[in-house]
């Protein structure tokens, strides 16, 4: 890509203040869907979709195409968002998410969107089809990249583990992971005092022989850096460790387990609204 | 208007008064407690809720270890992912020994608050229905709820619970007594019979009121226990006028209609017409459009009968 509208930092900033209001409208609009997992996602997305990935929104089904899954498939509407800010659809169609006949439907689903490679909603799915892509890709002879992003929480599930060994044992140096490393899953351990969804998990895909990359996951210049080193790995699949604020960018509901799912009043709503729209320094 | 309870308080508030009367009682969660209301327990009875993480297999793993060992574990998920997700599990571990465990099926059928056709179950009563040494259950309110509860711990053996999400009106009485394997006789009527099971068999009572304005007297056979089938309650109802419509927010195959027509076809064929999903996922909407698209509501039973009645007449 050496197209001069590629958009630089400053833009990429604008783009995720966009897509966190666009968000938190359509949640507010649907009176359903997910928050803080959405909210945490938005940088990486934003960065994988307006940078990274080498797609076409014109063209959503072009066959040599980057592929993104969104294995934590409850954060549909971020996906939603960023896609209709890269051109895939209108901006105004994200206000029909969850509604009957709806393209924009409650988990990512790839007959109903444009712009979605893979369904998703049943956590610890994800990866193991992101090993298809990739392995597709090689027996293909093509080399578009696959990137998929899980959950901390979703990372519990048995199946992340069997795919971590086997993207591995294949060298999948083609396949990225992202962790949307948020601290905070539905409802976890809060007793005698709060968990961790998992811990170390620096060390987990190490064992399993993926490289790891551990990042500030809202902060553009490290994601993208994080990006160009995972494509320097040969032999092995890479993991992005992201560290990031569940809720990100609504102070009310920042690393609170209660904003999982919760949808704003209209009170929220305004709070919410302000506190995005308002720019920093 | 009546009393509204959501299915999945009753069950949060059923399942503390079981584990303070019985210490083997236990919970697991997926990572679900205040969706499903397990969360109650969690307050009341840190010691016996067990967080098991989203990792539904190894759950329904640890849940068979326990009853093993003389618990009785309720393992609490949505219907999606206990018929689904955890499914050999369950086949191996629990059903073919015949362990005590008591699994949920939560924000079953497809009311699961607009998160679409990943999280609608439209085929668990099918899977559980085929699977043996299974109870499968699924009531009609938050009456019924609390009494399959208590039958379920007094019960030894694997039992399924099918439950809903949302408030919907108490149908039974104080006096009523549920008890597994007995359908019950909700309403007496000569034209048609309708029967339902789990929450729609609320919509077969609207559609009964419905038909009676036209002047159409609808029997209503509430059907709780999936399996074992109360085959003669069932023959019954089907006898008393000759013409059958079930209903269920499910499948028609293999479901209630699945069931009801493999009774009747060997013990008592009479025209039939099934109400539920036909052979397709859901999809994400809020409760109403859904029942109007994917053809539930009271109206759409209703027409069914008046389809037979007319088939009968001419
Ligand atoms: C197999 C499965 N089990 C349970 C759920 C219900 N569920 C949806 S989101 C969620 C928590 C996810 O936590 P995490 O992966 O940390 O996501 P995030 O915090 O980024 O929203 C759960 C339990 C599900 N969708 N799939």
């Amino acid at each position: 890509m050496n197209d001069p509208s590629i958009p630089g930092i400053p833009q990429l900033i604008e783009i995720a203040r966009s897509v966190r209001i666009d968000i938190v409208q359509a949640i507010h609009h649907a009176k359903g869907g997910h928050f803080g997992g959405p909210l945490s996602a938005v940088e990486l997305l934003v960065a994988l979709y307006f940078r990274e990935l080498n797609i076409d929104p014109v063209h959503p089904q072009w066959e040599d195409r980057d592929r993104f899954i969104l294995s934590k498939g409850h954060s549909a509407i971020a996906l939603y968002a960023v896609l209709a800010e890269r051109g895939y659809f209108p901006v105004e169609e994200l206000m029909t998410f969850d509604a009957i006949d709806s393209r924009m439907q409650g988990h990512p689903d790839m007959k109903q969107t444009p712009g979605v490679d893979m369904s998703s909603g049943s956590l610890g799915q994800g990866l193991s089809a992101g090993i298809g892509m990739a392995l597709g890709a090689r027996v293909l002879g093509k080399s578009f990249r696959t990137y998929v992003m899980i959950g901390d929480g979703e990372s519990q599930e048995g199946q992340i583990w069997e795919a971590a060994f086997i993207a591995s044992r294949y060298q999948l140096d083609n396949l990225v992971a992202i962790l949307d490393y948020n601290k905070v899953q539905q409802f976890g351990w809060q007793y005698p005092e709060p968990l961790l969804p998992i811990d170390h998990p620096e060390e987990k895909f190490a064992a399993f022989g993926w490289h790891v990359i551990e990042i500030d996951g809202h902060d553009f210049n490290a994601i993208l850096n994080a990006f160009d080193q995972a494509k320097m790995v040969k032999g092995k699949p890479t993991i992005i460790i992201a560290h990031t604020v569940k809720g990100k960018g609504v102070s009310f509901a920042e690393g609170k387990y209660q904003w999982h799912a919760k949808v704003p009043n209209d009170e929220e709503l305004t709070l919410a609204l302000a506190e995005l729209v308002r720019r920093e320094g | 208007m009546a009393q509204e309870l959501s299915q999945r308080v009753v069950f949060g508030e059923t399942l503390v008064e079981l584990a303070s009367q019985d210490s083997r009682v236990v919970c697991l969660d997926g990572d679900l407690a205040t969706s499903t209301r397990t969360d109650m327990l969690f307050k009341a009875h840190p010691d016996r809720f067990f967080m098991m993480g989203i990792a539904e297999q190894n759950m329904f793993g640890v849940a068979a270890g326990m009853a093993s060992v003389g618990l009785i574990p309720f393992v609490s998920t949505f219907a999606c992912f206990t018929a689904k997700r955890a499914l050999d599990q369950i086949r191996i571990v629990i059903a073919q020994p015949g362990l005590n465990v008591k699994f949920i099926g939560a924000y079953s059928g497809i009311l699961t608050g607009k998160t679409g056709k990943t999280h609608q179950s439209v085929e668990d009563l099918t899977v559980f229905r085929a699977m043996p040494n299974v109870v499968s259950i699924a009531p009609i309110d938050g009456v019924e709820v609390r009494q399959a509860m208590h039958a379920m711990v007094e019960y030894d053996g694997p039992v399924y619970l099918r439950l809903t999400r949302d408030p919907m009106p108490v149908i039974m009485g104080d006096s009523y007594q549920f008890q597994i394997g007995k359908a019950v006789t909700l309403r007496e009527g000569k034209d048609i019979t309708l029967i339902g099971t789990g929450e729609q068999t609320q919509r077969c009572l609207d559609a009964a009121n419905l038909l009676a304005a036209d002047g159409i007297s609808a029997f209503v056979l509430h059907v709780p226990t999936l399996k074992p089938l109360d085959v003669e309650a069932i023959v019954n109802a089907a006898a008393a006028t000759g013409l059958v419509v079930t209903a269920e927010d499910h499948s028609i195959l293999g479901g209630l209609g699945g069931a009801v027509a493999e009774v009747l076809g060997e013990e008592y064929p009479v025209p039939m017409k099934r109400i539920g999903l036909r052979d397709t996922f859901g999809e994400s909407a809020s409760n109403a459009p859904l029942l109007e698209k994917y053809g539930l509501t009271a109206r759409h039973v209703a027409a069914a009968a008046k389809t037979l009645l007319e088939k009968r007449s001419t």
